[in-house]
């Protein structure tokens, strides 16, 4: 690997002040649409109309700016974030695929953007196409046979399915006595946050430490009359898939349980695994991880639920029906779980999903879940080599799925450099930081990078020989690890305002008043 | 199968030779972990890949089948609003490092977090709060966090909710209640549509943990008294929550000096365009005390310092609160949310600043008053119902005139023209009542054509 390849790069470092640094009174960004003098004068002062007690006394302390100090301002904000199309991106768990340009260029049409949610049903034939067409291919993808789009994401997707499990039971008369959701550790937190919200009580399974998953006795020693279903992540963030799925479902139906799986991992095993077919109840797909439509900084998402037929009755109102000749909202579910959030969904990500899922076809969503899988294992060989990095149960499991969970413990104990550490210092080299891991930590010092199928060869032996530089750095060097970021567009961070109430500020205005704005 | 063009690897040469590294000789031995009783061995029912220029094709001849609110003139609102979006917001949010990027941490998504710390201190302004977190799905789901919390700051499980909110967010607010809080409505004056003091007063007691109202409501009017609903609310040890749509904040008194403890609303109308429904933003707000910050369901950002003077950094407050550390225990969610569009209501608050953000409210409220003139003259038709002062949003009832919402809104249709949103099933007791909304975007003609055609919609 040639060396510019490696170094040589910097963050673009702006040291850009606040918004409201950046104001000067009497700047304007933005001229409101002006009212014709005959409406003026038709109605007169209507801010009189508003009580004196309900009528703002001071002007809300907004930045005043003009329109090309905010363009300026924002750029270089946005050039200071990492993006998928700025480099190399395997922050695991999120499938952080390259997104084709034609499907944002789509979402952006008006056709799509300034249409109301209420409109007849005769005006909006379009949107509700595509709607209905990913609900049915969702359908086709996971073996089950209803979906809807409403959720935002994936913890609002388990939310939503844990939801209907508590209908279900409601529904049968056994919802005092069901109030228990197992989970596993190693699911998406969600798994357990998500049934906590609803009301459940959640019982949580540990690893086993030869398989890497709980072992089919852990699971029938914790069921009884008290469960009310089975929540967990297949395949798991350590890429590992838990192959007692078939057995787990069986156990948990055995006495009467649901079972929801959480396939926000799904990326790899599409075209070859429906967990539909192996018998879950629900499952969920996060459109923003499989399905390419772009992270959007943290959002939107969208994550689809999908049921077998016998659960439909409980989706969320209203999914998107055809008649055979039209397309129309259905709100005929009488036992629906009502609604989870405002309208139907985030559309533009529907719309994204659907143009990708067209784009690529049946034969592309098998070579997507082929490359993706390929290029974690060609990772996790290289990775392997590099001094101090180690694989959890891979003596079970040598070969991951779309991610592995990796372990610094070794190079932690020998030089005192740890996972905080590297992730501070990959920055310097391009990447972004990684993956650690979700909490607790199962893994000691973790990182958990998953290159998807957008990944070319090139950039996984970048990162390949980026880890072997730190290595050298972490057993040679460890001080430039500790005192990095060097090459970031800041130097290390205070973080005493996380946990001291005097300290932290959300918002301008709490800033101004705790430290004051003189310290600039 | 020919090179996929987002597949790099794809390349059969690029594949021998991946796999000869990895050292297996065929790609099936690496899905070895998925048993292979369980294995999808058909071919999917889909199509075949298409290329770009098909896809766009197809595509666009489907959605050519909406009708945009462009191109027929619309007076829908009720959660999801026309207005203006100034080109710097799609400008803004089309930037691809903010439309591709994720999770990282500070030293790689320095801008994300900025712009998000800059969105929850506009927003603290707006509503004048100081803690405000990160942004969230909707109004709804927001909604539903303030409840959840105020149950557990009170550790009581009854909330008190006006009659008057939308049916379809009180479906979302008892989706997160269910099991933890009872909801109770109150009822509001049938005169002028205030939510009922007395009727407060007969149903608030020392088991409630919250009132929540809106402002402006559901139905369009302003609630007036949210001084005197707080301080009911604080008598009895409750908390008072606010639900509030932002551009109305421009002249209204902000929730947090009449009482608010919590405060939640939809930044929907901040730069994002309708997207049938699709962009929604919510906001989420407390006051700046421990036990409620605890409470906090989301990500919260806070400013700090580096090492280096003259750079700011950003840092997540207590993040062992939230259900990614906390799990279970946290009981409530949180995860991927609606930063994009926080992004661009930082834009677009920054682009109105003070003086803007007050000017559109009022250019608003006088447009919505000139069309409740212009339909108030139409005869037999009640417009508002509720003697109260409007925003953008306002009742019309059609009950005098023999017609049905849904006829009415037939008839406007053939005039190019999308009528307000018929509520004549979630409130029965008003009668046939459409709920119309007019803002910035609608011009006097837009007014005028609409009073001439239901002048004749309903004669």
């Amino acid at each position: 690997m040639r060396d510019r390849e490696i170094t040589g790069y910097h963050a673009v470092a702006w040291k850009e002040p606040i918004v409201y640094q950046l104001a000067r009174k009497g700047r304007r960004g933005y001229a409101v649409p002006a009212v014709e003098e005959e409406i003026k004068a038709s109605i007169g002062d209507v801010l009189s109309l508003i009580p004196d007690k309900m009528r703002r006394k001071a002007l809300p302390n907004l930045p005043e700016l003009s329109e090309p100090e905010v363009v300026r301002h924002y750029i270089r904000l946005s050039q200071q974030t990492y993006g998928v199309d700025s480099g190399i991106h395997i922050h695991g768990t999120c499938s952080m695929k390259y997104s084709p340009k034609v499907n944002e260029s789509l979402a952006r049409s008006p056709k799509i953007a300034d249409i109301h949610p209420l409109q007849e049903v005769e005006t909006v034939q379009g949107i509700l196409e595509i709607m209905y067409e990913l609900q049915k291919w969702l359908c086709e993808l996971s073996g089950m046979d209803e979906f809807s789009l409403q959720p935002r994401g994936g913890a609002h997707a388990v939310f939503s399915n844990a939801r209907i499990i508590r209908a279900y039971h409601k529904l049968n008369g056994e919802l005092e006595q069901r109030n228990e959701i197992i989970t596993t550790v190693l699911s998406h937190p969600c798994n357990g946050g998500s049934p906590a919200a609803v009301g459940f009580k959640v019982v949580t399974l540990y690893p086993d430490e030869e398989t890497g998953y709980p072992d089919i006795e852990a699971l029938k020693s914790t069921v009884s009359k008290r469960t009310a279903g089975l929540m967990i992540t297949d395949p798991y963030d350590t890429g590992v898939f838990d192959s007692n799925i078939e057995e787990y479902i069986k156990i948990i139906h055995e006495v009467g349980g649901l079972v929801a799986i959480d396939q926000a991992n799904a990326n790899c095993i599409l075209s070859r695994l429906r967990i539909g077919d192996v018998g879950a109840d629900l499952c969920h797909f996060n459109l923003h991880k499989t399905f390419s439509t772009p992270h959007g900084s943290t959002g939107p998402g969208s994550a689809a639920i999908g049921v077998k037929r016998e659960l439909g009755k409980f989706l969320p109102v209203p999914i998107v029906g055809f008649d055979g000749e039209k397309y129309y909202l259905d709100y005929d579910k009488p036992y629906s779980i009502g609604r989870v959030g405002g309208f139907y969904g985030v559309i533009p990500n529907v719309l994204k999903a659907y143009a990708w899922i067209m784009t690529i076809g049946a034969e592309g969503l098998e070579e997507t879940s082929e490359v993706a899988v390929m290029n974690n294992n060609y990772l996790i060989r290289k990775l392997l080599e590099v001094r101090g990095v180690s694989l959890p149960w891979d003596k079970s499991h040598p070969f991951r799925l779309q991610e592995a969970r990796f372990s610094l413990e070794k190079m932690k104990e020998e030089t005192g450099i740890g996972i905080a550490d590297v992730n501070r210092r990959i920055v310097d080299y391009g990447l972004q930081d990684m993956e650690t891991s979700h909490e607790p930590w199962i893994v000691p010092e973790p990182f958990t990078p998953e290159p998807p199928e957008t990944t070319p060869k090139e950039d996984l032996d970048r990162i390949v020989e980026i880890f072997h530089r730190i290595s050298q750095e972490a057993y040679t060097n460890p001080e430039i690890i500790k005192t990095a970021p060097h090459n970031a567009a800041i130097s290390k961070i205070d973080r005493t305002p996380s946990s001291d109430p005097k300290k932290w500020a959300m918002t301008w205005r709490a800033y101004l008043k705790k430290i004051g704005g003189d310290e600039k | 199968m020919p090179v996929n063009p987002y597949i790099p690897n794809s390349d059969p040469e690029i594949k021998k030779q991946m796999l000869k590294e990895i050292g297996v000789t065929r790609v099936e031995e690496l899905f070895a972990d998925i048993p292979e009783r369980i294995r999808f061995r058909k071919r999917l029912e889909l199509q075949s890949p298409k290329s770009e220029y098909e896809v766009r094709r197809y595509i666009e001849g489907i959605l050519s089948r909406n009708k945009t609110c462009g191109e027929l003139t619309s007076f829908l609102g009720a959660g999801c609003w026309p207005h203006y979006v100034p080109a710097v917001c799609d400008e803004i949010n089309s930037r691809s490092e903010f439309v591709t990027a994720y999770a990282g941490d500070v030293y790689s998504d320095l801008g994300r977090y900025q712009a998000l710390f800059e969105f929850q201190s506009m927003i603290g302004d707006l509503i004048a709060m100081d803690i405000v977190s990160y942004p969230w799905y909707d109004w709804g789901n927001v909604c539903g966090d303030a409840a959840r919390m105020a149950t557990m700051i009170t550790d009581r499980h009854e909330l008190l909710i006006p009659r008057t909110i939308s049916p379809d967010r009180l479906s979302v607010i008892r989706a997160h209640c269910e099991g933890l809080a009872d909801v109770k409505l109150v009822n509001n004056d049938p005169e002028s549509g205030q939510l009922g003091l007395e009727d407060l007063k007969s149903k608030i007691s020392k088991k409630t943990a919250a009132i929540y109202i809106e402002n402006p409501t559901y139905l369009g009017f302003i609630e007036t008294r949210g001084e005197e609903i707080s301080e009911v609310a604080h008598s009895y040890g409750a908390l008072s929550i606010v639900g509030v749509e932002p551009l109305s904040l421009g002249f209204l008194t902000p929730p947090g000096e009449y009482g608010a403890d919590i405060v939640c609303g939809e930044g929907q109308p901040l730069g994002m365009h309708m997207y049938f429904g699709g962009a929604l933003l919510g906001f989420l707000a407390c006051r700046d005390v421990e036990r409620f910050v605890s409470a906090m369901p989301h990500r919260l950002i806070s400013i700090t310092t580096t090492e280096q003077k003259g750079e700011w950094g950003f840092t997540y407050v207590l993040p062992e609160r939230t259900m990614f550390a906390a799990r279970e225990k946290a009981r409530s969610f949180t995860g991927t949310a609606t930063a994009l569009w926080a992004i661009t209501a930082a834009v677009y608050l920054s682009l109105l600043g003070p003086q803007g953000i007050r000017e559109l409210a009022e250019v608003i409220m006088q447009k919505s008053h000139y069309a409740i003139k212009r339909i108030s003259e139409i005869r037999d038709i009640r417009v508002p119902i509720f003697k109260s002062p409007h925003f953008e949003e306002f009742t019309v009832n059609f009950n005098g005139t023999g017609k049905t919402v849904s006829e009415v809104n037939k008839a406007l249709l053939e005039h190019g023209i999308i009528g307000g949103k018929d509520i004549t099933m979630e409130f029965p007791e008003l009668g046939e009542t459409g709920l119309y909304c007019v803002t910035e975007i609608h011009s006097k003609a837009d007014i005028d054509k609409l009073a001439a055609a239901l002048q004749e919609a309903v004669q």
